[in-house]
């Protein structure tokens, strides 16, 4: 195995995700969206991490974290997206413009 | 390299077993027409995930992801699928129509991180395959050097909890409240 495949497979992961962010419209695909963006920098992480074979295993302990920072931001953001579609009774990221001028 | 002595490696073989469908699934994700589909196809996307871990000989962060991906995330957004969308099943406009801007712009981030990457690391090889990091070197090294950004992430996830709870509780609206001034007073007076 070469380290190139997983990083060309990473890079597809989160350009897949760049794509769904940009294009659905409704909150909670967005925030699937995002978490695919996450799982393609994991992948780099992890691919880097054996190549390099520190001995602290940064790469591993980093990914960790990312997911853990990532279990955050999904609870946080569909709690803002359950508040909003309980104030304006709408899911969708294009119909909320009330700040936009 | 060739793609013959490439493909004549079997640890390529079961690369491709798990990256062809991380990819398809991945796919569907962005460009299912069924939110709870969308939900699922990630689900199968971070299995497959997983397992590439696993060959890349992260067995502790393979099981901490599916655990904490398909274990909770994603009854996390099971739930709010079922909340915020009381008619599940197809529909037309999850998406908007302006394709093309968004895929252009995604292919444009493909060609340049896959370009630049193979173009510094090239045919470098993995040499160990599927030796496992101990999950005693990731608990010292979690647990020492990188104590502080822990304990930060530990304080980041009970941010996010009492965030959590803040936002979920049902605040009165002024109505509400006027109603319970109304009922109060009505009881001061008798």
């Amino acid at each position: 195995m070469i380290v190139s495949q997983f990083l060309v497979l990473a890079s597809l992961l989160f350009s897949l995700g760049v794509y769904g962010l940009l294009v659905r419209r409704n909150a909670v695909t967005v925030l699937l969206a995002v978490e695919l963006m996450l799982a393609g920098v994991n992948l780099n992480f992890i691919a880097f991490e054996s190549v390099i074979r520190d001995s602290l295993a940064s790469g591993q302990v980093f990914t960790i974290f990312v997911l853990t920072i990532a279990a955050a931001e999904v609870g946080i953001g569909l709690g803002i997206v359950l508040l909003i579609f309980r104030n304006r009774a709408t899911g969708n990221v294009d119909e909320l413009d009330l700040m936009k001028w | 390299m060739t793609f013959g002595d490439w493909i004549s490696e079997p640890t390529n073989w079961a690369f491709l077993v798990m990256a062809i469908p991380l990819v398809l699934a991945a796919w569907r994700v962005v460009t299912s027409r069924n939110v709870v589909h969308a939900a699922l196809s990630l689900v199968f996307a971070l299995a497959a995930l997983a397992g590439l871990f696993i060959l890349l000989g992260a067995e502790f962060v393979a099981w901490v992801l599916v655990l904490v991906y398909i274990g909770a995330v994603i009854v996390l957004f099971l739930f709010g699928i079922m909340i915020t969308r009381a008619p599940i099943g197809m529909e037309a406009e999850l998406s908007h129509n302006k394709r093309w801007p968004a895929a252009l712009s995604a292919l444009a981030i493909f060609v340049t991180t896959s370009w630049l990457s193979v173009d510094a690391f090239g045919t470098t090889k993995i040499v160990d395959v599927g030796v496992p990091t101990s999950t005693e070197i990731i608990g010292r090294s979690l647990l020492g050097q990188f104590v502080l950004p822990f304990e930060a992430v530990g304080f980041l996830l009970l941010a996010a909890l009492i965030g959590g709870v803040t936002l979920a509780r049902r605040d009165d609206t002024p109505a509400d409240e006027e109603a319970r001034e109304a009922t109060a007073d009505a009881e001061a007076k008798t």
